[in-house]
C-alpha cells in the first residue's frame, strides 16, 4: 500500500452486519463494498452514476455506490443485493418475481434491478407500468429484459396485497 | 406438461445466483495475491512512439513491473482470429485512440492508476483515418503495414479485403424501374454491462487464464500458440460473461497478462472501465450503395450492392463479419441476378468485431429501404411487394446454398396482422414492414459429455459460454426430457477447458443448435448403455428394448430410468457415462467455406408517430416475429426475441461514435452515449414466433438470438417516412437528424 494514500476509520452497518474498517478518503463505498468487504455482488461498470449497476441502499435511499465516498457512508445502515434474501436463503418476493416472469438475463445488471425496484415499491406500493419504467430509468439493461422487470414489479407489488 | 420439459418455460438455471449477487463473473474471482494492471494509452488515433521512460512510474510504491514491448519476445507475437496482426503492445506506433502502448502491475490498483499516469511516451502524433472516403483517397496514409501482409495484391492500399458475391449477369437484365441509393449505419459498440475482464495466473509448469469469453477453446489455442505450450498446460476459466453480444468472442488482453503474470511470477488482473471497452470493441459502419431493378408488377429483377464496411485498426474478426454480412444481401426474396461486392476498409478506429447481427443489419438497412422506394414509385402495397418475391420453403434462393428453411410466409402475415397492416392510421402516424434474414454458422463443432449419476441425476458438461441468452437452461431441458431427471437434479458445467470437452465457440446463434444435438447425442448415447443394462437386467434381446424420453421401454412393461440403473449398477455404484459430437464440416467450394446450417428469419412491423416540432419518433407498436423452427423455452425466446429488438432501437434511433478531428471518441462513456433505457420503449412491444419443428435443431429448432434485430432500422426508417413523407438514408434517426429533414421537406 503507497504510503501516500490517507485513511479514516469508518463504521457502517451493511446487510444488518456491523462493519469497522479503514478505508483511503477516495474510495467509493462501490471500492470498499466490493474490495475490502469482498461483497462483490453489487456491480462495477460505467463509475459516472449513469447505468446503475452499483445501486445501493444507504440509510433507506437509492444511491450509485460509485458517486458516494466511502468515508460519507460512515455510520450509514447499506443494504446491498446479498441482503436481500432471507438468513435461510428464502429469496424475497422480488427476487423470485424476477425468476418467474424471466427478467434475468446475463444478470449482471440485477443486483441494481433490484435494489431500485425495492425501493420503488417501498416508496410507492402500486406503481403503474410508467411510474416503473420511470422508476428504473437509471438501470441500464443491455440484454434489454425491461418488459419483464416490470412484469415482475407489478407482480411483486399485487403480491403484497394478498 | 411438466414445465422444466421441452416445450416449458422452468426458471432460468443459474438464476438464483444472479439475483442474490453469488454469481461470480470474472471481475468478482478474487486471486490470492494478485497484481493489478493498468493500461498506458495514447490521447490521439495514429502515432509513432519515440521513447518510453517508465522510471517514474517504477518509483511508485507498490509497482512490479511497468511492461512496454520491448519486455516481450521479439518481434513482439501478433495474433487475431483471421489474421495474426494485432500485437500484444503497440509497436513502433499506435493506431486507434486506446491502443496500449505499455502495462502497469502493482499491488494496489491506485497504484497502478497512479504509475501509468507517469510513464511517460515521447511520440509524434501522425495523419489518420476515420473514414472510408480518406482511407481509399489514393494518398492515405497506410493503416498496416504492408510488409505484414506478404503475397497480398491489396497490400498497398487500406482495402484489407475484397468480397464478390452473386449470381447471373446483372447488366443482362431487363428491369421496368431501377431505384439507386446510398446509405449509412453508424459506429456503434456493444456496451455490455459487465465490462471486459482478464486475469492470468502461473500454474505449475503452464498458465491459467480466466476471460469473460465467449469462446474459451479458441482463446485457449491462441495463448497456446504465443506461449509455445502444449493445449492441456493452457487452462481458460471462462465464467458466464455479463452479456456478450460478440463483443467477448475473441482475444483481446489476454496474452498481456499471460505475460504480466509469467514474467512476476504472480496473478494479475486488468478490468477494463466502460470507457475502455468503447475504445477495445464496436460493430463496423458501413456505407452501402444499392442498385435495386424491379419489373412494373413489383417483381424483383436484380440487387446490385457494394457495400464498404470501415473496419477498425486491426481484423479482429471483422473482415468474416463483411463477408459473411454482405453475402446474404439479397434477403430473403427471390432475385434472378445479383452482383454483391463487399470491402473490408482499414482505419485508425476501434477495431470492430462481431456484434449481433454480424454484418447483416448494415446491408439489410439498405436493402430492405430500397425495396420500400421501389414499392412506393410503383404504386404497390410495400407488404406486398415482399410476399410476392419472398422466397418459398425449400428455394434455393441464393443459389448453392441451404434452400429457405421455413415457411416464411407464415411470419410475415403474422406480423401484418399484429400490426394491423392496412388499417385506418391516426393522422400523423405512419407504418412500415422489414424482412431481415441471416445465416446461421457455417462450420460448427460441439463435443458434450453426459454423466447419469446412481441416483439418476445428471452433470453435463458443455462447452457454450451462457452470456445471458439462457444455454444453460436449454441444455438442462434437453437432459431432463431425455433423462427424466427433474431440473432441480441436474448440474450444466461450462467454462474450463481443463474440465469441458471442446466446444468451437458461441457465436451464430448456434448453441440451441449445434450444443444442443451434442448434449441429446450424449443422452442418446447413455440411453444407448440403459438399453444395454435392461437388457442384461431382464434377460431380453437389446432390440425389443427402447429408452425414451426418461422411460425404459420393454416389451410388456415400461420403467423409470431409475429402475434400470440402480439395479444394473450394482453394489459398487458409479454411473453411466454418454459422449456426443455435433460436427458440421466446411464446404471448400462454398463462397463462405460453409453453407448455413439454418438461416434466421424474422420480420419486423411498426407503427410510430413523429413530433413534427422536436423530430422525435414516437413507436407507437413495435411488432417482431421470428421463425425458431420449435422454442424450447418459450420464455427465454420472447426475451432473447425482445432484447435483440430492443438493442435494434438503439441503433436505429440513438447510438453512434462521434468522433473529434483526432478520431476520438467524443461520446466516451455512459453519460454521452445512450443505449435504449426503459423510458425508451415502443408504448408496444409484441413479439411472437412461428414454429413448424422445421429447423436442424433438437426437436426442430433453429438459432434466433439475433433475429429480431436484423431489420428494425428500415421498419422504423420506413414509418417515418409514412408518417411524414421524409426519407431519411443515415443511421441512427435521432431527433435532431429527423427534424432537419422534417425542415428541410417544408422548403419551397
Amino acid at each position: 500500500m503507497s504510503e501516500m494514500i490517507q485513511t479514516v476509520p469508518i463504521e457502517l452497518t451493511v446487510n444488518g452486519r456491523r462493519r469497522a474498517l479503514e478505508v483511503a478518503v477516495h474510495h467509493t463505498l462501490l471500492d470498499v463494498l466490493r474490495d475490502d468487504l469482498e461483497l462483490t455482488g453489487t456491480k462495477e461498470c460505467c463509475l459516472v452514476g449513469e447505468c446503475g449497476a452499483c445501486t445501493v441502499s444507504l440509510d433507506g435511499r437509492i444511491v450509485d455506490s460509485c458517486l458516494v465516498l466511502a468515508v460519507e457512508a460512515d455510520g450509514a445502515q447499506v443494504t446491498t443485493v446479498e441482503g436481500l434474501a432471507a438468513v435461510d436463503g428464502h429469496l424475497s418476493p422480488l427476487q423470485q418475481a424476477f425468476l418467474d416472469k424471466g427478467a434475468v438475463q446475463c444478470g449482471f445488471c440485477i443486483p441494481g434491478q433490484l435494489l431500485s425496484a425495492q425501493a420503488l415499491l417501498a416508496e410507492n406500493p402500486h406503481p403503474t407500468v410508467p411510474e416503473i419504467q420511470e422508476g428504473l430509468a437509471g438501470n441500464l439493461c443491455r440484454c434489454a429484459c425491461y418488459q419483464q422487470i416490470t412484469e415482475a414489479v407489478l407482480a411483486t407489488a399485487e403480491g403484497a396485497d394478498r | 406438461m411438466r414445465t422444466d420439459r421441452i416445450g416449458g418455460s422452468p426458471n432460468r438455471v443459474g438464476g438464483i445466483g444472479r439475483v442474490t449477487g453469488s454469481q461470480q463473473y470474472v471481475a468478482d474471482i478474487r486471486l490470492q495475491d494478485a497484481l493489478q494492471v493498468k493500461l498506458v494509452t495514447l490521447d490521439c488515433a495514429h502515432a509513432r512512439i519515440i521513447s518510453i521512460d517508465t522510471s517514474a512510474a517504477e518509483q511508485v510504491p507498490g509497482v512490479r513491473l511497468v511492461m512496454t514491448a520491448a519486455d516481450l519476445p521479439q518481434p513482439v507475437p501478433r495474433f487475431g482470429p483471421q489474421f495474426s496482426d494485432r500485437p500484444i503492445l503497440a509497436v513502433g506506433e499506435t493506431k486507434y485512440p486506446g491502443e496500449p502502448v505499455a502495462a502497469v502491475a502493482a499491488e494496489t490498483k491506485d497504484a497502478a492508476e497512479e504509475a501509468a499516469r507517469l510513464v511517460k511516451v515521447e511520440y509524434e502524433e501522425l495523419p489518420a483515418i476515420f473514414s472510408v472516403a480518406a482511407a481509399l483517397d489514393p494518398g492515405a496514409v497506410l493503416v498496416q503495414d504492408s510488409a505484414l501482409r506478404p503475397n497480398d495484391p491489396l497490400a498497398g492500399t487500406n482495402v484489407l479485403r475484397e468480397h464478390r458475391f452473386g449470381w447471373a449477369d446483372v447488366e443482362a437484365t431487363k428491369a421496368d424501374l431501377v431505384v439507386e441509393n446510398t446509405y449509412s449505419f453508424p459506429m456503434v459498440t456493444h456496451f455490455a454491462i459487465e465490462p471486459h475482464a482478464f486475469m492470468a495466473a502461473p500454474d505449475g509448469d503452464g498458465i491459467a487464464i480466466w476471460s469473460s469469453i465467449q469462446h474459451p477453446n479458441w482463446l485457449q489455442k491462441i495463448i497456446a500458440q504465443i506461449l509455445g505450450l502444449p493445449l492441456a498446460k493452457v487452462r481458460v476459466f471462462a465464467p458466464d460473461p455479463g452479456g456478450g453480444f460478440g463483443g467477448k468472442q475473441h482475444a483481446k488482453l489476454e496474452p498481456l497478462v499471460a505475460f504480466i503474470a509469467l514474467r512476476t511470477g504472480r496473478p494479475a488482473r486488468v478490468i477494463l472501465t466502460l470507457d475502455e471497452t468503447f475504445q477495445a470493441v464496436r460493430r463496423t459502419s458501413a456505407e452501402v450503395r444499392v442498385r435495386t431493378g424491379f419489373m412494373s408488377d413489383g417483381t424483383l429483377v436484380f440487387q446490385d450492392v457494394e457495400a464498404d464496411y470501415l473496419v477498425g485498426a486491426y481484423a479482429d474478426i471483422a473482415d468474416r463479419v463483411v463477408s459473411k454480412g454482405s453475402y446474404p444481401a439479397c434477403g430473403p426474396y427471390r432475385v434472378p441476378a445479383a452482383r454483391i461486392v463487399s470491402r473490408s476498409i482499414l482505419s485508425h478506429t476501434t477495431p470492430s468485431t462481431a456484434f449481433r447481427g454480424f454484418g447483416n443489419p448494415q446491408v439489410n438497412w439498405a436493402v430492405e429501404s430500397n425495396i420500400d422506394e421501389g414499392a412506393r414509385a410503383l404504386g404497390i402495397d410495400r407488404l406486398e411487394i415482399r410476399l410476392r418475391n419472398l422466397a418459398r420453403k425449400g428455394e434455393a434462393f441464393i443459389p448453392f446454398d441451404t434452400p429457405a428453411d421455413g415457411d416464411w410466409e407464415q411470419t410475415v402475415r403474422r406480423a401484418a396482422e399484429l400490426i394491423g397492416w392496412g388499417t385506418p392510421l391516426q393522422p400523423g402516424r405512419g407504418r412500415g414492414v422489414a424482412l431481415g434474414i441471416k445465416s446461421g454458422p457455417t462450420t460448427g463443432l460441439s463435443y458434450a459429455t453426459v454423466r447419469l449419476l446412481a441416483d439418476g441425476s445428471v452433470v453435463v458438461y458443455a462447452g457454450t459460454s451462457d452470456m445471458g441468452q439462457g444455454a444453460r437452461t436449454v441444455f438442462a431441458q434437453i437432459a431432463a426430457e431425455e433423462l427424466g431427471a427433474p431440473l432441480e437434479w441436474i448440474t450444466i458445467v461450462m467454462g474450463d477447458t481443463a474440465v469441458v470437452p471442446y466446444d468451437q465457440q458461441t457465436s451464430a446463434s448456434r448453441s440451441t443448435v449445434l450444443m444442443g444435438n451434442a448434449v441429446l447425442r450424449a443422452c442418446r448415447d447413455v440411453q444407448a448403455k440403459l438399453r444395454t443394462m435392461a437388457a442384461r437386467l431382464h434377460g431380453i434381446d437389446e432390440a425389443d428394448i427402447v429408452v425414451d424420453r426418461g422411460v425404459v421401454r420393454l416389451p410388456d412393461r415400461e420403467l423409470p430410468i431409475i429402475d434400470v440403473l440402480k439395479p444394473g449398477l450394482g453394489a459398487l455404484g458409479g454411473e453411466l457415462i454418454g459422449n456426443g459430437e455435433m460436427r458440421k464440416d466446411a464446404e471448400p467450394d462454398h463462397p463462405l467455406s460453409g453453407s448455413a446450417a439454418f438461416f434466421e428469419f424474422n420480420c419486423t412491423a411498426i407503427e410510430a408517430d413523429v413530433d413534427e416540432g422536436t423530430g422525435d419518433i414516437v413507436l407507437v407498436r413495435h411488432v417482431t416475429v421470428s421463425d425458431v423452427g420449435k422454442a424450447l423455452n418459450p420464455l427465454q425466446v420472447t426475451m432473447q426475441d425482445e432484447g435483440a429488438a430492443i438493442m435494434g432501437l438503439g441503433h436505429t434511433l440513438m447510438e453512434h461514435y462521434i468522433f473529434d478531428d483526432k478520431g476520438r471518441i467524443r461520446n466516451l462513456g455512459a453519460i454521452d452515449y445512450r443505449i435504449p433505457t426503459s423510458m425508451d420503449l415502443p408504448l408496444e412491444l409484441v413479439s411472437a414466433i412461428v414454429e413448424n419443428a422445421d429447423g436442424p435443431g433438437p426437436y426442430g429448432s433453429k438459432g434466433m438470438s439475433e433475429g429480431a434485430l436484423l431489420c428494425v432500422a428500415p421498419a422504423v426508417a420506413a414509418a417515418v417516412r409514412d408518417a411524414t413523407g421524409v426519407v431519411i438514408r443515415d443511421l441512427p434517426l435521432t431527433p435532431e437528424r429527423v427534424w432537419r429533414a422534417l425542415r428541410d421537406r417544408s422548403k419551397p
